[in-house]
This record gives structure tokens, C-alpha cells and sequence, in this order.
């Protein structure tokens, strides 16, 4: 007995004890975190990825801007201006269409960010120094991806005229460049803000309602009784994802209510169109994060994926940064992201005024993301307690 | 692996009536949890209309069991039906007809007692589920509390729901998890009295226990103990079959009582002392030995040794000295 219980009244130490239990807390801390591989994963995770998104991915000064050409005539000074776009590096020609129509089509659904054309006659009117007019249409719902861009095409054709036909730079422009800023033409960055916004804060939400949805049935222990029952794992889900459609849509009416009211924002587009694909994107947003939330052994994992998830979409879906501006391995990145075709979507309809055929490539893309995120939480969803 | 395992004391799948009789009917289940058995060649019949005791000390692996008889887990080794259904491959099919009452109460905190019910009505399929959640209020005697949320429930009332839920969709069989841990002894005892109401309607019940006196309550008992089934059969038979020779030593201090539960206890031919108060149960399998190891002590005059009937918790413990013995 004597052993066990020492004799006389222990020794304390009095003011070592704060820090003796800051100690003792301390090492259980780091034990805990030692045993947590997800919040060790994240400490090293999320500084590499935002340093090599912010370092790499964003670029404000945006290169290989997307561009239609329209040729009205065959001549060689247009091919001479088309090359020198080409040679610069803001511009990248990747359309030549043939009509008014499709130029203007190629700019609705955001397939280019620049639009040039060059009129008939243009060759002879420039010889005879008739200052011909060069149109170039900028799409100007990303203020930041056009305006760099616009100001450098001036002075790059200028200098290419003069490599090709030794006209002097003293000289007067030998034609003039009607530049034209479609959509926003006062270039007001809340027209290019507010349609990003909604998706962002709808992102936001959305995963986090669902993914705690089947953790915190896990915590609660309520996940027991409900495999106990006749139940599958799809209608779980369904069951599970639904009724935050119908909160998520509540919440895009209030963003876009905001927008167009406060804001300003013009709806140009179908509202009924608008509404459709914002509730696909609403439950695109809701499978992903049901799909964390079966892969997530608890509440907080599930929370730091979503928070794993939200980063890249913020950064690389073109609401912080143009879209046109990213190096090709963060578009691809981008291309995966509800987000970046929302946004697409959003800015199309109601700044441009665009109609399901423009938007039908996003409008798949939310689609198949969703289908794919609800194949995977299904397959990926314990029947079991194993 | 151990010769204290399977003793079959009470009525072998011989014994047994027609297959339509047998509810649970599993060989030699095993199931390991990162390569350590937690259940180790568990083998069980359970008759239609009976209630069947699952008794056991803490992690020996009743809810393991239990878990693996109504689909939630997937057996290791080992074959078996429950109401005639394959417990690997038709879980769908007997989830659909047996309730499970859970060891921790896991019905919605935050739903009222009433969407708690209707919630499982649906999920049942049932036709009226609002009706038949109700009914099952005014069964239970949760009339005036359907309102309430789960979560504010006392201990008792929330047990009583839990049961009402499990019972709602007119299960054919139900897996009773320690249903009475943490509730007051009045409750309980309602409680019994309704499991056997239920049984008496031809449902089959089983249910896991840790107490001696609801084990008593039951048709049958099985007793495991570190993953393995050491005994089944009726209290009477689990009794006779231990063979247990048992006395009862009271003395008038309970000093002296420790003294000699010290001295006894590493005594050849004493398997097991336990003291009660002012009193110890000494109890050995072998009689003569036993004799033997406690004469010095029978002549002394401040104790009074009195040759008793070993009861279930002597058993028991016994048992599960002896499986301990043979894992350790």
C-alpha cells in the first residue's frame, strides 16, 4: 500500500503549473495532430498550392488572349496584321470566321476575348492613305483581360507595319483602329464582379451544407440505425442533396436580386435560362461536397476539403483573375470547376445576353461534373460499418 | 482453442424444431478488426416467439454480434440466416423486417419524437406513416411529449422511443443493443414487461445485457467473453452445467472480510472469491479441493460458512476467469 500512495502531501509546484500544463497540452496536441494525417496533409498542402497559384497561375498582364479575325478581303497587309498578332504575345488567333454573324456569335459565348476585322478594301484604301478603319471589338465583361491588351494592339500593328513596308514612325498612323469595348463599355468592374460573386458565395455555401451532411451523421451516431433500415445509398444521397437546391436557389435569387437592383447589374439574357442553369450549378456544387462528406472520416476533415476545393475555384476559375490570362495547365485545372463555367455562364446571360446554344459547352460540363461527383459518392458510400 | 468454448448445455440444432421455428440461425462467425478477432467461431440458433439474453462483459463482442446479424457488418468467416435470409448477401431483405435498437441512443436529437417516427414510417415504407407514428405515441405513452425533440429527453423516455421506433414497421425479429444501460430500475422494469408482451405477440427478441437479473428474464441466454460463446442454454442449465460448488462465508466486519478474501484467493481448488458486503461467495469447480482449501478456515468462530446455490453472476464470472486463463 505504502508503495502506491506516497507518504506526506505531494509537492506542488506553484508557478511552474501554467506552464507545466501549457506543456502537457502542447504534447497532447501534437500527438493528435501527429495521428491526423488530413490536418498534417493541409499544413503542407495549402501554402504550396497558393504560392504556386499565386506565383504561376495568376497573371494580370494577360498573354494568348483568345482572337477572332474577320477577314473581308484576301490581302496581304491583312495577313501581314494577322501574323504581327499572332508574333505579339497578348493575342492568339484561333478563329477565322466568315460571317458578321459568327463573329459576333464567337464573342457572345466567350469562345474569344477579341474580335478583328478588317473591312473590304482595306489594302487599296491604305495605299492611297486613305486612313482605312481597323474594327477591333474587345469583349470588356473582364476589364482587366481587355484593357492591357487593347492598349498594347496600337502601338504592335503600328510596328509591324513599319518592319513590313519601312513606313517611319514619324510618320501618321497610316489607319486608324476603332477599338470598341463590348458589354461594358464603361469598363465598371461590378458588372464583371457581381455575376463572379454569385457563384462564389453559391460555392461556398453549397459545399458546406452538404458536406457535413453524412460526417455529422457518423458524430451523432445516427448513422447506425440509419443503415439499420431499408434504405439505399442513392436515396440517402438524393435525400440528403435536394433540399439544398431549393435553399441554394433561394440564396441565387437574393445575390442576383442584389446585383441587378443595387448593383445595376443588366439581366440582357433569359431569366428562365438563367434560373435553369443555376440550379444545375447549385446541385453540382451540392454532389461534390456530398462526395467529401463520404470520403471524410469526420465533420473537420470534411470542412478542410471543402476548403481545399473552394481555393482553386476562387483563384482559377477567372472571378479573381482573367481567365485568358492563366498558363494552359491552370486553365485545365479551371476547365474542371463548376465554378469557371458558371461564371461563364452567368456573365453570358446577363451581360451579354446569350442563349442555351452559346452556353450548351457549359451547360454539359456542369452536367457531367455533377453526374461524375455522384458516382463517386455512391460507390464511395459504407453500406456497412466495416 | 479453448475447451471452456461452445459448452452446449441446453438444446443443440438437433433439439431444435422445424426450420420455420429458427429465427438467427449462424455457424462459426468470426470477424477481425485490424487482424484482431473480436469475434471468434460464434455459432447460435434462436427459436420464433423467444427472448434470448446476450450477456457478456464489455467489449466481448455482443454488439460485434449483433451488428453482423442484421447486415450492418460483414461476417469474416462464417454463414448463417436471420428469418431465412443469407446475412451476407440478402441484408436488403432483413433490414426491411428486423429492428435494431442501438447501444447509444441514435434516433435525431433535433427532430421532434413525432418526425423521428414519421421519418422511419417512410423510410419503411409504411402506408400511413403519420397514423402509425400516432399510434406508436399513444402506445408508448409519449402522449404530450410528440413535440418535444429527441434530444430532450430524459434517459428513460428516450429508451422508451427508441423501442417504439424499432418496433414501428412491425418488425418479425428485434436486436435489442443493451437496451436498459443507464435507466432507473422502474423503467426497466416496464421496459421488460413490454419485451415480453411483444414476444408473447410471436416477435423474437433478442437483446444484449450486463445485468443478472434480466438474463434471468429471459428464454435463454448465451454467455461471450472475449469473442468467443463460452455457454448457452437456459438459466437453469447454464447453472448446472457449470458445476460450480459454492459457499457463503459471512463474518461480522467487513475487515475481516478482505483479510480472508486475500488468503482464499490464490488457494488450489478456490476458483473464484467474491465479496458481497459482509459476506464472500468462495466457489470452486472441484468440490473436494474446495473442501480442502477452505477446512482451516471453517473452524473459526467469527465466521459462518453456508453451502449455497451458485448463481448466474458466480457462473459467470467464473466463466470468464477461465476464458481469460485461456487467451492470457
Amino acid at each position: 500500500m505504502s508503495q502506491i500512495i506516497p507518504s506526506g502531501t505531494p509537492r506542488r509546484v506553484e508557478n511552474a503549473g501554467f506552464w507545466r500544463k501549457t506543456w502537457a497540452m502542447l504534447i497532447k496536441e501534437f500527438i493528435q495532430l501527429k495521428r491526423d494525417r488530413v490536418s498534417l496533409a493541409m499544413i503542407a498542402i495549402i501554402p504550396l498550392m497558393q504560392l504556386l497559384l499565386f506565383g504561376y497561375a495568376i497573371n494580370t498582364t494577360p498573354r494568348d488572349l483568345p482572337t477572332a479575325v474577320l477577314l473581308q478581303e484576301s490581302s496581304d497587309v491583312g495577313r501581314s496584321i494577322l501574323a504581327a498578332l499572332d508574333n505579339t504575345r497578348y493575342f492568339k488567333v484561333t478563329e477565322l470566321p466568315r460571317t458578321e454573324a459568327e463573329f459576333d456569335r464567337l464573342l457572345a459565348s466567350g469562345k474569344v476575348l477579341f474580335g478583328i476585322e478588317i473591312p473590304a478594301n482595306f489594302e487599296r484604301s491604305l495605299r492611297r492613305g486613305d486612313m482605312p478603319a481597323m474594327l477591333v471589338a474587345a469583349d470588356a465583361t473582364d476589364p482587366m483581360a481587355a484593357g492591357s491588351a487593347l492598349s498594347a494592339l496600337n502601338r504592335l500593328t503600328q510596328t509591324a507595319l513599319k518592319h513590313d513596308y519601312g513606313i517611319s514612325s514619324s510618320e501618321p498612323p497610316a489607319f486608324e483602329i476603332r477599338a470598341h469595348a463590348r458589354y461594358n463599355p464603361a469598363a465598371k468592374t461590378e458588372l464583371n464582379i457581381v455575376p463572379g460573386l454569385v457563384g462564389t458565395i453559391l460555392t461556398m455555401t453549397m459545399l458546406i451544407f452538404t458536406a457535413l451532411s453524412v460526417t455529422r451523421e457518423i458524430e451523432r451516431g445516427t448513422l447506425e440505425n440509419l443503415l439499420a433500415m431499408p434504405i439505399t445509398p442513392i436515396e440517402i444521397m438524393l435525400g440528403k442533396i435536394i433540399p439544398y437546391v431549393i435553399a441554394g436557389f433561394v440564396q441565387a435569387t437574393i445575390i442576383i436580386g442584389i446585383g441587378v437592383f443595387v448593383f445595376g447589374v443588366p439581366l440582357l439574357g433569359s431569366i428562365g435560362m438563367l434560373a435553369l442553369l443555376t440550379t444545375l450549378f447549385v446541385a453540382t456544387n451540392l454532389s461534390i461536397g456530398y462526395t467529401f462528406s463520404t470520403v471524410a472520416q469526420n465533420q473537420l476533415q470534411a470542412m478542410q476539403m471543402s476548403v481545399m476545393f473552394l481555393l482553386p475555384n476562387i483563384l482559377l476559375s477567372g472571378f479573381m483573375f482573367p481567365y485568358a490570362g492563366m498558363p494552359r495547365w491552370a486553365q485545365y485545372v479551371g476547365e474542371v470547376l463548376p465554378l469557371t463555367h458558371y461564371i461563364r455562364i452567368t456573365r453570358a446571360i446577363m451581360l451579354k445576353g446569350a442563349t442555351i446554344s452559346d452556353l450548351r459547352y457549359e451547360a454539359i460540363a456542369l452536367v457531367s461534373l455533377m453526374l461524375i461527383a455522384m458516382i463517386v459518392a455512391v460507390t464511395r458510400f459504407r453500406r456497412t460499418l466495416d | 482453442m479453448s475447451q471452456a468454448a461452445n459448452q452446449e448445455v441446453g438444446a443443440g440444432p438437433g433439439g431444435l424444431g422445424s426450420d420455420r421455428d429458427v429465427v438467427i440461425d449462424v455457424q462459426h462467425l468470426t470477424k477481425r478488426f485490424d487482424g484482431r478477432a473480436v469475434v471468434h467461431d460464434v455459432s447460435m440458433q434462436v427459436r420464433r416467439g423467444s427472448i434470448y439474453g446476450f450477456l457478456g462483459p464489455n467489449g466481448s463482442g455482443k454488439t460485434t454480434t449483433i451488428r453482423m446479424l442484421c447486415g450492418l457488418l460483414t461476417p469474416d468467416e462464417g454463414t448463417g440466416t436471420c428469418l431465412g435470409y443469407d446475412i451476407r448477401t440478402e441484408t436488403d431483405k432483413i433490414k426491411r423486417h428486423v429492428g435494431y435498437m442501438t447501444q447509444k441512443f441514435s434516433l435525431y436529437q433535433d427532430l421532434s419524437v413525432r418526425e423521428n417516427l414519421e421519418f422511419i414510417g417512410r423510410l419503411y415504407g409504411l402506408e400511413r406513416p403519420r397514423a402509425a407514428a400516432r399510434a406508436a405515441i399513444e402506445r408508448l405513452g409519449l402522449k404530450g411529449r410528440e413535440e418535444q425533440l429527441a434530444g430532450e429527453l430524459s434517459g428513460g423516455w428516450k429508451q422508451r422511443l427508441a423501442l417504439g421506433a424499432c418496433t414501428l414497421s412491425g418488425p418479425q425479429l428485434l436486436l435489442l443493443d443493451e437496451p436498459t444501460a443507464g435507466v432507473d430500475p422502474k423503467a426497466r422494469r416496464e421496459f421488460w414487461n413490454e419485451i415480453h408482451a411483444l414476444a408473447a405477440d410471436g416477435l423474437t427478441v433478442l437483446v444484449s445485457t450486463h445485468y443478472m437479473d434480466e438474463a434471468e428474464r429471459c428464454h435463454e441466454i448465451a454467455y461471450i467473453a472475449y469473442g468467443e460463446l463460452l455457454v448457452r442454454g437456459t438459466v437453469d442449465e447454464v447453472i448446472a452445467a457449470s458445476n460450480l460448488t459454492t459457499y457463503v462465508v459471512s463474518a461480522r466486519s467487513g475487515e475481516s472480510i478482505s483479510l480472508l478474501n486475500q488468503q482464499l484467493e490464490h488457494k488450489a481448488g478456490v476458483d473464484m472469491v467474491a465479496p458481497f458486503g459482509t459476506s464472500l461467495h468462495v466457489s470452486g469447480r472441484d468440490a473436494a479441493a474446495l473442501e480442502a482449501a477452505i477446512s482451516p478456515y471453517r473452524e473459526r468462530g467469527d465466521l459462518e460458512w453456508r453451502r449455497s446455490e451458485a448463481s448466474l453472476e458466480d457462473v459467470f464470472i467464473d466463466l470468464m476467469g477461465r476464458a481469460r486463463d485461456n487467451f492470457q
